[in-house]
């Protein structure tokens, strides 16, 4: 299969199954990360920071850029489609028994243990970047699996996104803003 | 045709005017479809969102396509999409090739090292906020563990996981119900 049409297809199956918006889509891109080594997963991080930093919605901006990574602007192209037709597709389906399918008993009982799943999946998902971000598990000697500078960044950027009421309601940009200067600065 | 152009326009305008889709891009909907255009009200606008949420794709787009069609059936749910996506496309675009080209540097490369410990922390924070709203009790909390150890331990597809879930769900509920 052209490079092209198995991005379509990848981004197709991550449009048809990622549920919930925003990151829901990574465990995907993970998965296409691994199966087919376009990219690394030191670039999904990247691409996460790009995602989050620039207007649209996450998931399309993960689409466009992975597409881009892997074939350039046509296959920014391709993985962009890929994404948001089998979403238009399904919503157009819905869009015709729009009541019924909220009332559906049946449709919110799949939904409770699919909501979970989605969770867990990025989850795990969170735990891949943490072991490239902030833990060294090649490492010979136990000090040495931790990641020090990054780890206390991270404690940070934590304490700023969570605790600090002057900086919680802030826009991601500005905190991986910080972090790039930090990184910079700090040489990590 | 008219009206398809302005579709195309209205969510080229709303995707380019908005950091993360999802709930950071309700404000922008607001303003753009229901107060200035009157294409929905208000109240359709939230149902829009509240199946965005519990399907499957990216919840901009479906919020999209929800008002494309309503003003000009499918066609306009089309247009209303790649509409919406068409900023993500050109933005991108620009980005992505401009971060190949100076990925070599070693400054930039510090700033990713630091990047990459704050993207860790924004997936966590994703993960806590998701986890209120959806691991509401110990079934719940079974499912997330499956799920979590398995993705970690496993190398599946995660759409596997994603049809069990859902699979899962549903016979617990049916069963709670005969119980």
């Amino acid at each position: 299969m052209s490079i092209l049409l198995r991005l379509f297809w990848e981004f197709f199956k991550t449009g048809l199954f990622s549920v919930g918006g925003g990151l829901a889509t990574l465990p995907f891109i993970y998965n296409i990360s691994d199966k087919t080594g376009w990219f690394t997963r030191q670039q999904i991080a990247d691409m996460i920071a790009v995602a989050e930093s620039t207007p649209g919605p996450i998931g399309i901006n993960m689409a466009t850029y992975v597409g881009y990574t892997t074939s350039g602007v046509v296959g920014s192209l391709f993985a962009t489609l890929g994404i948001i037709t089998p979403d238009v597709i399904v919503i157009l389906i819905i869009v015709r028994f729009l009541q019924k399918f909220r009332d559906s008993r049946a449709v919110q009982d799949v939904f409770y243990g699919l909501r979970p799943a989605s969770v867990a999946l990025i989850a795990a998902a969170g735990w891949g970047m943490v072991k490239i971000a902030l833990l060294n598990l090649d490492a010979t000697s136990f000090a040495a699996i931790f990641q020090w500078k990054a780890i206390v960044l991270a404690v940070v950027i934590w304490l700023l996104t969570n605790k600090i009421e002057q900086t919680k309601k802030l826009h991601p940009l500005v905190f991986i803003a910080i972090s790039s200067i930090a990184g910079i600065v700090f040489s990590y | 045709m008219k009206i398809l152009w302005e579709l195309f326009y209205c969510f080229a305008v709303i995707g380019a005017s908005t950091f993360g889709g999802g709930y950071a891009m309700l404000p922008a909907l607001q303003r753009e479809v229901v107060e200035k255009r009157g294409w929905a009200t208000e109240e359709e606008l939230m149902d829009w969102y509240a199946i965005g949420q519990c399907t499957p794709g990216v919840i901009a787009v479906n919020t999209a396509t929800f008002a494309g069609e309503k003003q000009a059936g499918a066609l306009g749910a089309i247009v209303a999409t790649l509409g919406m996506v068409f900023p993500s496309f050109v933005v991108i675009s620009i980005i992505a090739a401009f971060i190949q080209g100076f990925a070599d540097i070693s400054a930039v490369q510090n700033a990713f090292v630091g990047i990459r410990a704050c993207v860790c922390v924004l997936i966590f924070n994703a993960v806590v906020k998701l986890w209120k709203s959806s691991v509401i009790d110990w079934k719940c909390i079974f499912i997330f563990a499956v799920v979590f150890l398995g993705s970690i331990f496993l190398n599946l597809s995660p759409v596997l996981y994603v049809l069990l879930a859902g699979f899962a769900g549903f016979v617990i509920k049916r069963w709670e119900m005969r119980a």
